[in-house]
């Protein structure tokens, strides 16, 4: 149990990453890295946000595309820990490359 | 320097699933960056994301009753000024918080002139409460406080409040409405926003799928077809010039108002009767007719 802090004041900041809001979610986004063309439009929608937004050079090039020259784009990665499956990204994903499954636990 | 990359808005908040007002907030932090105050008003934003002890807000933000955001962002700012800091001071308010209770307070602002960006997610209706009809509940929504039924087959009877030109008339340095879904757009005038010296109000459309009774999936679509059907135009206004007033987007071929309505749940009885949609068509293309010629490439 914390204690009260003066004036209510939360001294860490973001410290809701403590909350895993992913337990929200009953449909699980699934991004198909075959199809996707790294627009980052699903990134720039995201709400919670819990899509990541990837430079890692390795990751860049080691992650499938649908043309080689893509690879050199950043890599778009779901945190599930977060997502509450509210499927902003799977409707506006402009080549369908995002599926949207029911989840089993 | 460039803070795109960055998120100032932690993930782990309360906020329901497919809210568009995270959206608007996260990109609003990315673009002011790190040397930014935010100042809240009481509503969704606020209860859902700094329930105590935790804050999904990595930059310094203060808690504000419903009505008083926009007098503490300009306390905020004063003090910054007498110390001589030059920071990002932004108000973040529900359509509640902005239109009705905490107008007043936004009006002394603005008047006063404090160098703060008042940013207005517009919902349309008390969203936090349970659905109440808010000042900018536009004519014919369903809300638990203007049911529908035999005695009032409408919904709510009357037009939205019309807020930006009402804080353009202070002549506010720079105001303007924007739709996430427009988001060239949107970023544009954010960016434009933080770069003006005086008072400034955005006006942004923001998707409650509850209170809009639509798939959280359907949010940014449905903000999108707002301004594609015309409802939710585009514009911006400088220092109270109504004369040099910019729609900056124009959708190529406007959708009829009825695409826009159909998807939500709190339109419902109003898709049922043509002559309702007929009304909210009309009332658009008056709009149009009326400020059209403002547009401009």
């Amino acid at each position: 149990m914390e204690l009260i802090t003066r004036g209510a004041v939360i001294t860490e900041p973001g410290n809701t990453i403590e909350n895993k809001t992913g337990s929200w979610r009953v449909f699980k986004p699934i991004i198909n890295y075959e199809k996707c063309i790294r627009c980052m439009i699903c990134w720039q929608y995201c709400p919670e946000p819990c899509i990541l937004k990837i430079e890692d050079e390795e990751k860049k090039k080691n992650t499938p595309a649908p043309k080689e020259a893509m690879k050199r784009l950043p890599v778009v990665e779901i945190d599930y820990d977060y997502c509450k499956g509210c499927g902003i990204c799977y409707n506006e994903c402009p080549v369908k490359a995002i599926d949207f499954v029911m989840e089993e636990r | 320097m460039n803070y795109e990359n960055e998120e100032f808005f932690a993930p782990g908040h309360g906020m329901c699933a497919g809210c568009g007002a995270p959206i608007i907030v996260k990109w609003i932090l990315k673009l002011a960056g790190p040397n930014t105050i935010v100042t809240n008003a009481t509503g969704c934003l606020e209860v859902a994301t700094t329930a105590y002890p935790r804050t999904s807000w990595r930059v310094p933000w203060l808690h504000i009753a419903f009505e008083n955001a926009a007098a503490a962002a300009a306390g905020v700012e004063a003090a910054t000024k007498a110390k001589g800091e030059k920071l990002n001071i932004i108000a973040f308010g529900g359509d509640g918080g902005t239109v009705d209770i905490g107008f007043q307070a936004l009006s002394g602002m603005v008047e006063r002139g404090h160098n703060v960006l008042y940013v207005l997610y517009d919902n349309e209706a008390y969203m936090n409460t349970g659905i109440q009809r808010s000042g900018a509940t536009p004519w014919g929504a369903w809300t638990t406080t203007s049911k529908v039924g035999t005695v009032n087959p409408i919904g709510k009877i009357r037009p939205k409040k019309p807020i930006a030109k009402i804080i353009a008339a202070h002549d506010a340095a720079y105001v303007a409405t924007a739709n996430p879904a427009i988001f060239q757009d949107f970023k544009k005038k954010v960016q434009k926003a933080l770069d003006t010296e005086g008072a400034k109000f955005l006006h942004v459309i923001s998707s409650c799928t509850t209170g809009w009774r639509h798939d959280p999936s359907k949010t940014v679509e449905i903000m999108r077809l707002a301004t594609d059907t015309g409802i939710f135009p585009l514009y911006e206004i400088e220092n109270g010039d109504f004369e040099n007033m910019r729609i900056t987007y124009k959708p190529k071929k406007f959708k009829p108002v009825e695409e826009y309505l159909k998807t939500q749940g709190r339109f419902r009885h109003l898709v049922k009767n043509p002559e309702y949609v007929k009304k909210i068509q009309e009332d658009v293309d008056a709009w149009w007719a009326k400020y059209g010629k403002y547009y401009r490439h």
